[in-house]
């Protein structure tokens, strides 16, 4: 993890016995923390720890005898990058198939299993951070080290404690993941793991905001371009809204269970602060850095408007921090506050489309791309997503349609269409961008298969969005529904099994969108292995050797000829 | 600081600070002859040579 990055040294004994040292001190330190504990979760968690601390120790020790890596100043640092593809690639399968599991288990309470490691209710936050923090978190980190090194024309900065981002990062995602199966959770929305998780990702996390602005800080451009406002906005402010939500008090030292410091509405609000800021930064704000940097590289065109992108970025800074109430409707919370919620989610529409319609506008001049380009393909219709739920997401954050959509799947649909079409999509792109380029491939192994790709992850989204937005809506109904005498005409069991077909078409969405995915992960391996597939053009203009004659003159002609022209 | 402090500047200092902040960063985008500079910008990232590690 933390290997010297010096090339004019040797591999220090003393050095790396100190940090091997570390490791495993740190390791006992665990082991007790396990043995003491006050819970078996706490126990198994600490356990973990205590083997990546093993495993840190053992490759601190292998340096020895070993030349020390070359460092080429020439070049930018890339490994760690590398593995956040993989790693990408590899917990979205995971995250995906969970998805499908938890789908399933929707429509078919079998797959429950009957066990509570499986239940719904622990798979369910199981999913969501699988998908949000360990697909898009690492696609978020390797593409933002991938365009801060780019865009400043710098090399990374620290990059040992790149590393350590990287594998701590990792160490988080576990920790989080086993803790939800063994029912460890502070049960907020998108922030489920328990006060040391939260304190290791703290350390994490301001580790990277340091790699990152290190590498700022040493460019060689002197403009910093706007992907890495984006991504630094995204940086700060989660680390920031991961801070406040987090404040509580364990209930003891060596075990997993926390208070939190708010109570009330405080906490629901504070919860929905970081809940929808969670959607603003991490899943807006990062995607759009990726978006500025990787759309104009894709497409071979600069940014349609560089000022919009300026007015785009301070307008969601200022705007979307003041959203979160919205999840609060008609609930406890003043009026005001849902109001105030209300009004800034829908002017939060204008920055939006600004956006849309300046990832989109890049493509003026070159709309063929799409039609030639798969990848530029999976852009455009990420930037349509992007648009098509920040339009949809303001209207639901308008307090009479909120009274007909809260609760309901029409949410879930909303959220989906935002991460599969949006977050998911952009991502790919990246990735088929950046895998050939950082393995030094002459192209990826298969154009064809980004093609097959998408098409399957587009219908898998029509599938999904569209049968919870009628999920939803039937459901919002059937729960207003009031008789002649006032009372509800349908039990909840009765809206339930109406929602059956639904669900049921949700999941096949959720195979297509998984199938698609299952694409990726071969094209991207092959292309790592460094196979091209043996496949023809995605298109190219006709051409009939047969048909390429001049006409000849019939009284030239030996023997007349048909006419070339049929 | 109570609650009504705080209510209290943020209805009116706050207020106005994050106003003034927000059409300042907004304008310096719009200031005169910062076209070339938003250009170069665009277009900086195609300038790269093939470094990659």
């Amino acid at each position: 993890m933390n290997r010297g990055d010096n090339a004019f040294r040797g591999v220090d004994l003393d050095d790396v016995v100190t940090r091997a040292g570390g490791w495993l001190l740190l390791m006992f330190l665990c082991v007790s923390a396990a043995g003491f504990a006050a819970d078996t979760g706490f126990a198994v968690h600490m356990m973990i720890c205590a083997a990546a601390a093993t495993i840190a120790a053992f490759y601190t020790l292998r340096q020895i005898g070993r030349a020390p890596e070359a460092v080429r100043p020439d070049r930018y640092y890339d490994d760690v990058i590398r593995w956040g593809v993989i790693a990408t690639v590899f917990w979205g399968i995971a995250g995906f198939l969970v998805g499908i599991l938890i789908a399933s288990q929707l429509s078919w309470p079998i797959f429950n299993l009957g066990l509570e490691y499986t239940s719904f209710g622990r798979l369910r936050p199981l999913h969501t951070s699988a998908v949000i923090f360990a697909f898009g978190g690492n696609a978020l980190i390797a593409t933002s080290f991938y365009v801060v090194q780019r865009t400043c024309r710098a090399r990374l900065f620290a990059p040992a404690l790149a590393r350590f981002v990287f594998w701590g990062y990792q160490l988080f995602i576990v920790l989080a993941a086993t803790g939800y199966m063994m029912g460890i959770t502070e049960a907020r929305e998108y922030a489920e793991p328990e006060w040391y998780v939260d304190i290791w990702l703290t350390i994490v996390w301001v580790s990277y905001l340091v790699v990152f602005v290190g590498t700022i800080v040493k460019r060689s451009e002197p403009h910093i371009y706007v992907a890495n406002w984006f991504y630094l906005g995204f940086i700060i402010t989660v680390a920031m809204l991961h801070l406040v939500n987090n404040v509580s008090v364990p209930a003891s030292w060596l075990g997993s269970k926390s208070y939190s410091a708010f109570s009330g509405v405080q906490d629901a609000l504070t919860q929905w602060w970081y809940g929808h800021n969670a959607v603003g930064f991490f899943l807006t704000a990062g995607f759009l850095g990726m978006m500025y940097y990787f759309v104009p590289k894709q497409a071979e065109r600069p940014i349609y408007s560089y000022r919009l992108s300026i007015v785009h970025f301070w307008s969601l800074i200022f705007l979307y921090i003041w959203a979160g109430p919205h999840h609060l409707h008609y609930t406890a919370l003043p009026d005001w506050a849902q109001t105030l919620g209300m009004v800034f989610s829908v002017m939060l529409w204008m920055p939006s489309w600004g956006g849309m319609i300046n990832g989109l506008m890049t493509l003026n001049g070159a709309w063929d791309k799409i039609r030639t380009d798969p990848i530029i393909r999976m852009m455009v219709f990420a930037l349509a997503f992007y648009g098509m739920s920040t339009f949809e997401g303001p209207m639901m954050s308008v307090k009479s349609v909120n009274s007909l959509s809260h609760y309901t799947n029409w949410t879930i649909g909303h959220v989906h269409s935002g991460a599969l079409g949006w977050n998911g999509m952009i991502t790919f792109g990246a990735i088929y961008y950046m895998t050939p380029r950082l393995w030094a491939r002459e192209r990826l192994y298969s154009l064809r298969m980004v093609n097959w790709h998408f098409w399957c992850a587009t219908l898998g989204i029509v599938l999904y969005a569209s049968s919870m937005w009628v999920a939803g809506i039937t459901q919002g109904l059937m729960w207003r529904e009031y008789g002649e005498d006032g009372y509800l005409v349908y039990s909840f069991a009765e809206v339930v099994a109406a929602l059956h077909p639904y669900y049921v078409i949700r999941t096949a969405g959720g195979l297509l969108y998984f199938a698609g995915a299952i694409f990726m992960v071969w094209n991207v391996w092959m292309t790592i292995a460094g196979k091209l597939r043996d496949e023809a053009p995605m298109t190219t203009a006709a051409f009939d050797p047969a048909k390429d004659r001049p006409v000849v003159p019939a009284a030239l002609g030996a023997t007349p000829l048909p006419l070339a022209a049929e | 600081m109570t609650y009504e402090a705080l209510r209290l500047f943020a209805d009116s200092w706050g207020l106005v600070l994050m106003g003034v902040a927000f059409v300042g960063f907004v304008g310096w985008a719009f200031r005169p002859n910062s076209s070339a500079a938003t250009h170069r910008a665009a277009t900086s990232i195609f300038e790269e040579d093939q470094a990659d590690g």
